[in-house]
């Protein structure tokens, strides 16, 4: 499971060494995020967010189940319980806003790992399996923010929940039972919102689980690294306790300046106004738009505005912004190159740039109204998009002349290839 | 050698190479597929629509307050519901419109009960993503053809409530009724 050369765990203490022998424990910690686990000497700083993804989950899942303690998940009283937390539970107003900001950082330190995998061949073989369960804990992620944005009971609760339930309607023949079925109603009620309740307390569990397996899976090859050439020797690689348990500790710092920064002088920011009104089955809101993160993926369904051979345009817009994800997890596959860093390889870095801007001028589009020139650029960029990793990849890893590699990760570090004593 | 084995094999009582033992694993496990097909049933039924939603799955309204031209809402199955009592001269303008030129063609005797093509019923939810349309409130935008207007996404409906222009797939959904006498409906 690791490289020959790392460090073997040895209890000292007499306790220690009973609690080995019974339940390894700590062996299992010492081996995965201690001194046992052997890691390349080279990453830069786009390698905390793996860690910063980890402490967004554990801010979540702490906050979220004090909410729980507070909340009343009931159509009737939902709005008012939130706004209970806000104004009368001591510190709710903090643990609230913990807890609906940390959703969006925890989305930006997420799409931040992924550019991270994207830009330095992190999928690609031998950590196929890393990249496929990331992209699985992903979806997971979208489920549960979703269904933890209806709970406040707001507008933009009501009708996102109404949109995004839409959707399976779409699917021909079964899709208005599947809506109904989901729904347990004819449109989002308390039936819904329990559930809705039920399944956001449940999946962070899940994800947590998935994380397991995300980094029992990193460990077999152990992890990528900026040049992406493989590791070589105890040279190579130093141990992941104590240099980047700092590293990371460093980063979670600056992490968290940033995030309670946002948190105590601009909670509302990130969020709509239009969830502060309670939900009205009537009335809809003038622009109903997603949180951020889904803003990409919303200006893909609402690129389709015409039918394409009899298949109606709602059908193709699903399908595409499920298209959109589903097709990363055939990325390993598609991108051929057998060089991982994009420092290595020139056309392929102009094009993960140009990759990154269409994501964003997706974003920018999905937020805005759905009118022109909106919806002309949303139709380009998902254009694009799809033609990123089903055109442009798989030529340019076979076109694309890739630069001289480092012979191993010391040569790229210090110039030179050193043994593991001092080099004179 | 593989022949002698499992001819060798306890229970093999025919000789065909089918052994006692494979009969029980097939019977085994396919009992208890069945069984937790069985249980699997009630844990996925549990989430469609309880016996008290359905039963507010039905409404009866009174339409003799709604004068010509005017049209209001109300809630069927938690969505919003429009009664709308068209003019002739909306009625006019509905059945000019050739079917040809029409996204989802219907006309609007397909659209309204036999002799009561005044009565508009539909739901007051766009078939694109399920917005509430403007025009049954008074004063709303009723949109360029008269009928309803999606503020969301454009979604622009005619006087007998059929998608004209914009991103909805499909007229306004006509849910079922039927008229009790000549101004109460039951709908649903």
């Amino acid at each position: 499971m690791s490289f020959p050369w790392a460090k073997h765990y040895e209890p000292k203490q007499p306790l220690m060494k009973w609690l080995d022998e019974r339940l390894p424990l700590p062996r299992l910690v010492y081996n995965a995020i201690g001194a046992g686990y052997p890691v390349p000497r080279n990453l830069n700083y786009f390698w905390n967010f793996g860690v910063l993804s980890g402490a967004a989950l554990g801010i979540q899942i702490i906050t979220g189940i004090i909410l729980a303690m507070h909340y009343a998940a009931n159509g009737a009283i939902a709005f008012d319980s939130v706004e209970h937390i806000m104004r009368d539970v001591n510190s709710g107003w903090m643990l609230r806003y913990a807890h609906s900001n940390g959703a969006s950082f925890f989305f930006i330190v997420v799409y931040l790992h992924i550019f991270r995998g994207l830009f330095y061949g992190s999928y690609k073989a031998p950590r196929e399996m890393v990249w496929l369960l990331g992209l699985v804990i992903f979806l997971l992620m979208m489920a549960t923010a979703f269904m933890g944005y209806v709970l406040p009971w707001g507008q933009m609760s009501f009708w996102g929940a109404k949109v995004i339930t839409g959707l399976f309607g779409a699917i021909p023949l079964v899709g208005t039972p599947i809506q109904t079925w989901l729904l347990g109603g004819f449109a989002p009620d308390d039936a819904a919102l329990n559930r809705f309740f039920s399944l956001h307390y449940l999946l962070p569990f899940v994800i947590a689980a998935v994380i397991v397996l995300h980094i029992w899976s990193l460990h077999i090859p152990g992890s990528n690294n900026p040049t992406g050439v493989d590791v070589k020797g105890p040279q190579d690689t130093v141990p992941f306790h104590p240099y980047y348990t700092a590293k990371d500790g460093f980063g979670l710092g600056v992490f968290l300046i940033i995030y309670c920064s946002v948190l105590f002088f601009a909670p509302n920011y990130l969020g709509h106004p239009d969830n502060y009104i309670p939900a009205n089955p009537l009335s809809t809101p003038a622009h109903i738009v997603p949180e951020w993160y889904f803003w990409p993926f919303y200006a893909i369904l609402r690129a389709f505005t015409f039918n394409i051979f009899g298949i109606p345009a709602k059908l193709l817009g699903v399908i595409a912004m499920f298209g959109s994800i589903i097709l990363l997890f055939f990325l390993p596959w598609l991108d051929k190159s057998p060089v991982r860093s994009g420092n290595y390889r020139p056309a392929f870095k102009k094009f993960f740039w140009l990759l990154v801007a269409d994501v964003l001028v997706l974003g920018y589009c999905g937020g805005s109204p759905a009118e022109e020139p909106f919806v002309m650029i949303s139709q380009l960029a998902a254009a694009y998009y799809f033609a990123h990793f089903l055109i442009i990849l798989p030529i340019v890893s076979r076109m694309e002349r890739p630069l001289p590699l480092p012979n191993s990760i010391t040569e790229a570090v210090l110039g030179h290839d050193a043994p593991s004593a001092p080099a004179a | 050698m593989a022949t002698l084995e499992t001819t060798e094999t306890p229970g093999n009582v025919a000789g065909d190479g089918v052994r006692r033992r494979d009969f029980i694993n097939i019977a085994a496990v396919s009992f208890a597929g069945v069984g937790a097909a069985t249980v699997l049933l009630p844990l996925i039924n549990q989430m469609n629509p309880s016996a008290d939603v359905l039963a507010q799955a039905s409404i009866e309204v009174d339409l003799s307050a709604i004068k010509e031209g005017q049209a209001i809402k109300t809630i069927f199955r938690k969505q919003p519901l429009f009664l709308r009592h068209l003019t002739s001269k909306e009625i006019a303008a509905a059945d000019a419109v050739p079917l040809s030129a029409l996204r989802d063609p219907q006309t609007l005797e397909q659209r309204t009960s036999a002799g009561k093509k005044q009565w508009l019923i539909t739901m007051g939810v766009c078939t694109h993503l399920g917005c509430v349309p403007l025009g049954a409130g008074e004063g709303e935008i009723r949109g360029e053809f008269g009928g309803y207007f999606c503020p969301c996404h454009g979604s622009t409906y005619d006087t007998a409530a059929r998608i004209r222009k914009g991103p909805a797939p499909k007229n306004l959904e006509v849910p079922k009724y039927a008229f009790k006498s000549d101004t109460v409906v039951q709908v649903g």
